[in-house]
């Protein structure tokens, strides 16, 4: 599978005690990221995806500069851009 | 041994801890947890003094969070707690309740989850969402939402939960089965002829007179009652009350007949405290008379509500009793009602309030 790197939000230091800001795996699809980081970071998954299952409402995904789906395609040495987006009250 | 008394707060912005002696006269505030999350309800489990946030997070979805050391150190899971793929996913946790080996959740939309690993995973407890009713049920002004838990004392196979506005339901069989128990409370927003049916009522609050699970109390949208059937039959207990309308109920650690209310103007007239006067009510008959206890709250230009979970008493003897507001206070008494003093203010809306003894 092709090498990415997740780029993960900054509210992840403290969701995940230890867990870097890049995370190094390999994912053919946005969906097999998101496997990939809940194996070494058990729960990240749900803090990221519904289980429609979908990218959360108001979880912004980018790669390559465009919004992604779970179904997105990751192509090797792509950067996967996980950010929060406006929300909360 | 010294007692501690911790009042356990889950707020619009996190969860809050405020401890005491028990004298309960000067208090210490220290929060917000969670990361700020929305935390709709904080509570303890008193056989092992592990503290349960229950919340939900618009970017990261539902969780139950974790503190084995009074607050210092928080951990979260939200480990199967989700329905199937597919499904409405979960918003939220609304509620959590310890029961014996056993801690379980009720979730919006609603549905019940159970963990017997202590929070750090969920199994769905499918059997409720089974009910043949489940189609027919419709989200009150806070959503569909199963916000009331209530084990049995000593038996695990037995608990009644509360969902507005579906009602209240019971199962004798670990959660295999339930049965709406909603005879006798009003559903005063249907047609005149389908004031009381089966289910759909609006109930707000369920809470259990102390170990004893015949006798339930509810705070209804239309109402207040009282079963003494383990919630067969409901009666009206609201004459004498200000209004049929409030949001939570608390239960004495001790006496069957002596339950807390806190009644709001009405519905659709500012769901505030009556008059603009603070007021919590008191039954020491299990709701045939009501006194109105006033000492030390606001009595003029007070337009706060309170929620559905934002009552709660202490088990120390006299009872405590506290409230929190919507505009952030935290009211307390130390004598059972009689006197009041606002310990907290300033908070973020408060969703529910719960309190934990310990002797250290």
């Amino acid at each position: 599978m092709p090498p990415v790197t997740v780029i993960l939000p900054p509210a992840f230091a403290t969701l995940f005690p230890g867990s870097p800001r890049r995370v190094a795996l390999e994912a053919a699809t946005v969906a097999e990221a998101m496997a990939a980081l809940d194996a070494r970071f058990p729960g990240m998954r749900d803090r990221l995806c519904e289980s429609t299952p979908a990218i959360r409402r108001h979880i912004n995904v980018f790669v390559g500069a465009e919004r992604a789906t779970l179904a997105t395609a990751l192509m090797p040495g792509e950067e996967v851009l996980v950010m929060t987006a406006i929300s909360g009250g | 041994m010294a007692t501690q008394v911790l009042v356990l707060l889950g707020t619009r912005k996190g969860a809050f801890i405020l401890s005491s002696d028990a004298g309960r006269a000067d208090w210490q505030l220290r929060g917000p947890f969670c990361e700020a999350w929305p935390i709709n309800h904080c509570a303890a489990d008193p056989a092992t003094g592990a503290i349960y946030a229950a919340g939900g997070n618009e970017w990261f979805g539902p969780a139950v969070w974790k503190s084995t050391d009074r607050g210092a150190s928080w951990t979260h899971s939200s480990a199967g707690l989700a329905y199937g793929e597919g499904e409405e996913p979960i918003r939220s946790v609304w509620s959590v309740a310890p029961s014996g080996e056993r801690l379980y959740a009720g979730v919006q939309p609603a549905g019940l989850f159970r963990s017997g690993d202590a929070g750090a995973s969920w199994q769905h407890v499918a059997g409720l969402r089974d009910h043949p009713s489940r189609p027919h049920w419709a989200p009150g002004a806070g959503g569909l939402i199963l916000h009331s838990l209530v084990p049995h004392p000593r038996d695990p196979s037995r608990m009644w939960v509360a969902i507005s506005a579906a009602g209240v339901f019971a199962t004798e069989d670990g959660g295999a089965t339930w049965e709406p128990r909603n005879r006798g409370t009003r559903a005063d927003f249907n047609p005149p002829d389908q004031r009381y049916p089966e289910f759909g009522q609006c109930v707000h609050c369920l809470v259990m007179a102390p170990g004893q699970p015949d006798r339930l109390y509810q705070q209804n949208h239309c109402g207040m009652y009282r079963s003494d059937d383990g919630g067969r039959d409901w009666q009206s207990i609201e004459a004498g009350l200000p209004t049929s309308f409030g949001f939570p109920a608390a239960a004495h650690p001790r006496d069957r007949a002596t339950l807390f209310l806190l009644p709001l103007n009405g519905a659709i007239e500012g769901r505030y405290v009556p008059d603009g006067a603070a007021a919590v009510w008191r039954t020491r008959d299990g709701g045939d008379t009501w006194q109105a206890l006033r000492e030390g709250l606001p009595q003029r230009n007070a337009f706060f509500g309170v929620l559905r979970q934002a009552m709660a008493t202490d088990r120390l003897d006299p009872a405590g009793v506290y409230f929190g507001t919507g505009t952030g206070a935290l009211y307390a008494s130390a004598d059972e009602g009689a006197h009041w003093t606002c310990i907290a203010q300033h908070l973020p809306t408060i969703s529910s309030v719960e309190t934990l003894v310990v002797e250290d």
